[in-house]
Parts: structure tokens; sequence; C-alpha cells
């Protein structure tokens, strides 16, 4: 598109909207690259229909179990899950903010020394570059299977997510305050306290209530490999074919993440 | 400000009141009760001898990942290819699905606030509080293990994702250009071609790019439930503790993840 996309009525050549991207080459390949990567892709997924067919029927089945969930006759299995998920949240995110407020100090560039600095910030890239899954499953083949396994994976996935946060945070604050605590004569310590703790607070808080949240979802997976938690239940349950109880379960898993998200907002707008 | 007196009677300045000072000490000794209580309750099917036994576990572990065993990246290639895919069709194909529910569920786009509304955010809900693994679990039991599951699995995760954030950048655009369209006589959908959709395609660009960004993570995890990809690699080489096949898959899949975090980032900065 050339000059027609400025707005002039030329006669015989109506207006048309500036395209998005405005090159047209690049445009073009950018097309033409999507439309053959789309073709070579969907060429080579082979989807067994008959298979899909077959399973619809039990698609069906599931969204019956969904829409008629069975609490009752799995419930002690529902309620050990529940308890080893919920704890397992709470600890994880206690012991992973413990860990993190120094890691994420550390990790910020404007008051750490640059060892300090360098060491910090790969304790967060380690924790960061592998998903909560794959740290599951090594942590399960050190310490065994069950809840433990899981409240580890979580507290270090923890870590990298909230020290990064918060070391951005300090980066970010105003630094007229902690010019006046130092003009003082306020130490190391006496700035952290002072100057940079009162303005990172509320969103530490903030912060920690949404990795709460995200705990609690995250406990819902990892016991697929076997890390404790609502997730084991809901394993067995899909793979006895129990889809009443398995739809039950995820009922519980949404109403609870609503709940949470609903209050870990609103106690948000509150401290903020 | 609260201020209490010393003992030689001069005034000292005191960061809280007597009774916030309660009041916090309250909050922390309750938040640790509730710690210990759920430690408890976590550990209390903890087999402690597997936890002592775990530095041994993880030194041997580790002595058996490196080092890494190189002749079996020419294995990875084509799941490789396959988690691509099922990363980058999985959003196409939530995008599909996500965009009208998205303008169903903006308060300015939607055809009646009472009904369809509530009926998109539910569906929007569910489809966030359901991690990607667990839609795979139970697509696999449903339509069977493959490719197709996973992609069916990443779209209905990404669902929520996109349509919240699209839908929130739906509520906050500028109303007078959409008057200003209306105002020529156009017709409803015409409005929504000139007014509305000029001013979210950054957006909605942005979004898709960082969703397709997090499915590339959790593409590569889905085999682990048997939909598909280099997961599936993965299980088997754990599945026969063989640990040096596992490294290698590891640094494959970390790095995807890089590649594809530094094409997102390059692209949403070229963006905004």
């Amino acid at each position: 598109m050339t000059s027609s996309s400025v707005a002039s009525p030329v006669a015989g050549r109506p207006w048309r909207k500036r395209p998005f991207i405005v090159n047209a080459r690049l445009r073009w390949s950018l097309y033409l690259g999507s439309l053959l990567y789309l073709v070579l892709a969907i060429s080579s997924v082979s989807v067994n229909w008959s298979r899909v067919w077959e399973g619809l029927d039990r698609g069906w089945r599931f969204v019956e179990g969904f829409l008629v969930p069975d609490f009752a006759s799995r419930w002690g299995d529902i309620v050990i899950g529940m308890q080893e998920s919920l704890t397992m949240t709470l600890t994880s995110t206690v012991v992973g903010i413990l860990i993190s407020v120094p890691i994420g100090i550390g990790a910020a560039r404007n008051i750490a020394p640059a060892p300090v600095y360098a060491v910090c910030r790969s304790i967060i890239a380690l924790s960061r570059s592998f998903q909560e899954i794959i740290v599951a499953i090594l942590f399960v083949a050190m310490f065994g299977f069950g809840p433990l396994a899981g409240f580890l994976t979580l507290s270090f996935a923890t870590i990298g997510f909230l020290s990064k946060l918060l070391a951005e945070d300090i980066e970010d604050i105003d630094e007229a305050q902690a010019e006046a605590v130092r003009a003082t004569g306020g130490g190391w310590w006496q700035i952290v306290n002072y100057a940079i703790q009162p303005q990172v607070m509320p969103r530490l808080i903030g912060l920690s209530l949404y990795r709460l949240d995200i705990n609690f979802r995250e406990s819902a997976v990892i016991g697929i490999v076997g890390a404790g938690g609502i997730g084991a239940t809901l394993n067995t349950a899909i793979d006895r074919y129990e889809y009443d109880t398995a739809g039950a379960i995820l009922i519980i898993i949404i109403l609870i993440v609503m709940v949470s998200e609903y209050s870990s907002g609103y106690v948000r707008k509150w401290v903020q | 400000m609260p201020i209490s007196k010393s003992e030689t009677g001069v005034p000292v300045w005191q960061h809280r009141t007597s009774k916030a000072n309660l009041i916090l000490w309250v909050g922390w000794l309750a938040l640790v009760a509730l710690f210990v209580f759920c430690w408890q309750v976590m550990t209390q099917d903890t087999i402690w001898y597997f936890v002592y036994d775990a530095p041994r576990q993880a030194a041997d572990i580790t002595s058996r990942m490196f080092p890494p065993k190189w002749g079996y990246i020419s294995e990875l290639w084509w799941p490789l290819w396959d988690t691509l895919n099922i990363a980058t069709l999985g959003t196409l194909l939530a995008i599909i699905l996500s965009v009208p529910v998205a303008f169903l569920a903006a308060r300015n786009t939607t055809p009646s606030t009472r009904f369809v509304r509530p009926v998109a955010l539910f569906v929007i809900v569910s489809s966030r509080s359901i991690n990607a693994l667990i839609w795979g679990l139970l697509l696999v039991a449903v339509i069977g293990p493959g490719v197709f599951a996973g992609i069916i699995a990443i779209a209905l995760r990404s669902i929520g994702f996109i349509s919240k954030l699209l839908y929130e950048a739906i509520e906050e655009i500028d109303t007078t250009q959409v008057e200003a369209i209306n105002a020529t006589g156009a017709s409803g959908l015409q409005t929504l071609d000139y007014g509305i959709v000029p001013q979210i395609l950054p957006a909605f660009a942005g979004i898709t790019v960082f969703r397709w960004d997090i499915n590339i993570r959790e593409s590569t995890v889905l085999g682990l439930v048997g939909a598909g990809g280099i997961g599936l690699k993965l299980q088997a080489s754990i599945n026969v503790l063989a640990w040096g096949q596992v490294t290698t898959i590891f640094l494959v899949i970390l790095g995807t993840v890089l590649v594809s975090e530094w094409v997102s980032a390059k692209v949403r900065h070229s963006l905004i």
C-alpha cells in the first residue's frame, strides 16, 4: 500500500483501511510463510478420525459427568486430595516468600553488590527456566511420592517468580527516599528497612497472594507425576473412567480458584 | 502520629500505635500457627527415611544425568516438530474460538449483559482454572492419545487467557471513534470493523504472541499424559530410568523455550 493509504478521495479510487503491517513485501512474505507452515503442519498431524468419532460418545459422558457430578462415592479420596493440595499451597507459599525476599533484594541492581547480583540472578534464571511439572518429576525421584515433593516443587517455583518481580520492583523505587535516609547517616540495613521496604510492601503482599493462587492451580497438576494433591485423585478418577467423580473434582477446583481469585483481587485493591 | 513517652518524659516517635502493633502481632501469630498446622497435616504420611535418603538419591541421579546422551538428539527432531505444531495450531484454534467469546464478554459489545455475558465469563473462568495438562489428561481419555488431543488441550486452555485479555482491551477502547463511525450511518458490523477492530488489533497481536510463547512451554510437557510431542520421549526415558536421555531432552526443551521467549519478546517489542 503506497500513497493510497492516506485519506485522499481521488475519483474512482475509494479510501481503504491501512493494513496492519505497512510494508507490503514483509506482509506478503509473512502471509505466504504462514500458509506454507500451515499446510506442512496440518499434513503432518495424523488424526485417527474413527477413534475420535468413537471418543465423542465418551466425551459426551464426560459432559454429563460434569453436569451431574458425583461427590459422594469417592468423597474420602477427594477430601484427602484437597487437604494435601491446600496444605501444600500454603506451606510452599510461605517458605517460598521467606526464601525469595533475600534473593529478591540481592537481585536488585541498585542495592546489591555485583557478585551477589550475579548469583541471585542465576538462581532466579534456574528456577524460572523449568516448569513446575519437570521440577516435580525430579523431586519425586529424590524425595519419594507424596505431598512433600509437591511442597518442594512449589517452593522452588515460587522463588523464581517472586524474587524476579520483587527485584524489578526494588529497582523501580523512588530514589529520593533512599537518598533522604542515606543523608541522615543510615546504613545499608536502615536504607532497606526505612526507604525500600515501605515502598515495595504493598506490591509484595499483592504478589504473594497472586502466587498463592498460582500455587493452588499448580498443586492440582503436579499430582499427575506423583507429587500428591488433588491432581493425583483426579488422575485416578480419569484412569478409572469415573467421569462423574472427575467432574466433581474439576468443579471443586474451579470454585476454589474463583473464590481465591476474587478474594485476592479484593485484598490487593484494599492494600494498594 | 503515634507517639509514646519514654521514661524520662521525652516523646518518642513510633511507626504504629500500640493497638495497631497488637493487631499486627496477632495476625503474624495466627499465620505461624496456621503454617505449623498445615505442615503437620501435610507431612503426617511422609516416609522420612526417603527424605533423609534424598541427598544420596540426588547425587546418584545427577551422576547418571551427566554426561547427557547427545546421540539421542537425532530421535528428538520429529517430536520437537510435533511440539511446535501443538503450540501453534492450538493457539490458532484458540484465537478462532476466543474472539467471539471476548466480544460477548466485553460490556460494551455484548448483546445482553444479563444472560450472554455471565455465560461468556463462566467459559473464560473454567478454561483458565484448568491447566493444559488436566485438559490433556481428559482429552487423551476421550479422543485417544496423540498430537490432536494436545492441540485441543492447548486450545481449550488458551481460550480463557486470550478472551480475558482481549475483552479487557475491548472495554478500554476510545468510544469517540465508535461514535464517529456510527454517525456516518454505518451498520453494526461496519462499526465493529472500522471503529473497534483497529483499536484492539495491536493488543490482540501482542496477547496472541504472548500466549503462543506460554503454549510452547506447556506443550513440551503435554506428552507426559500422552498428548504428543517431546513429552512422550521424556516420559519414555523416565520410565526406563535413562537419565542421560532425560538430560538431553531437558536441554532441548530449555533451548526451545529460550528461542520462543526471544521471538515473542521481539515481536511484542516491535508492536508496542
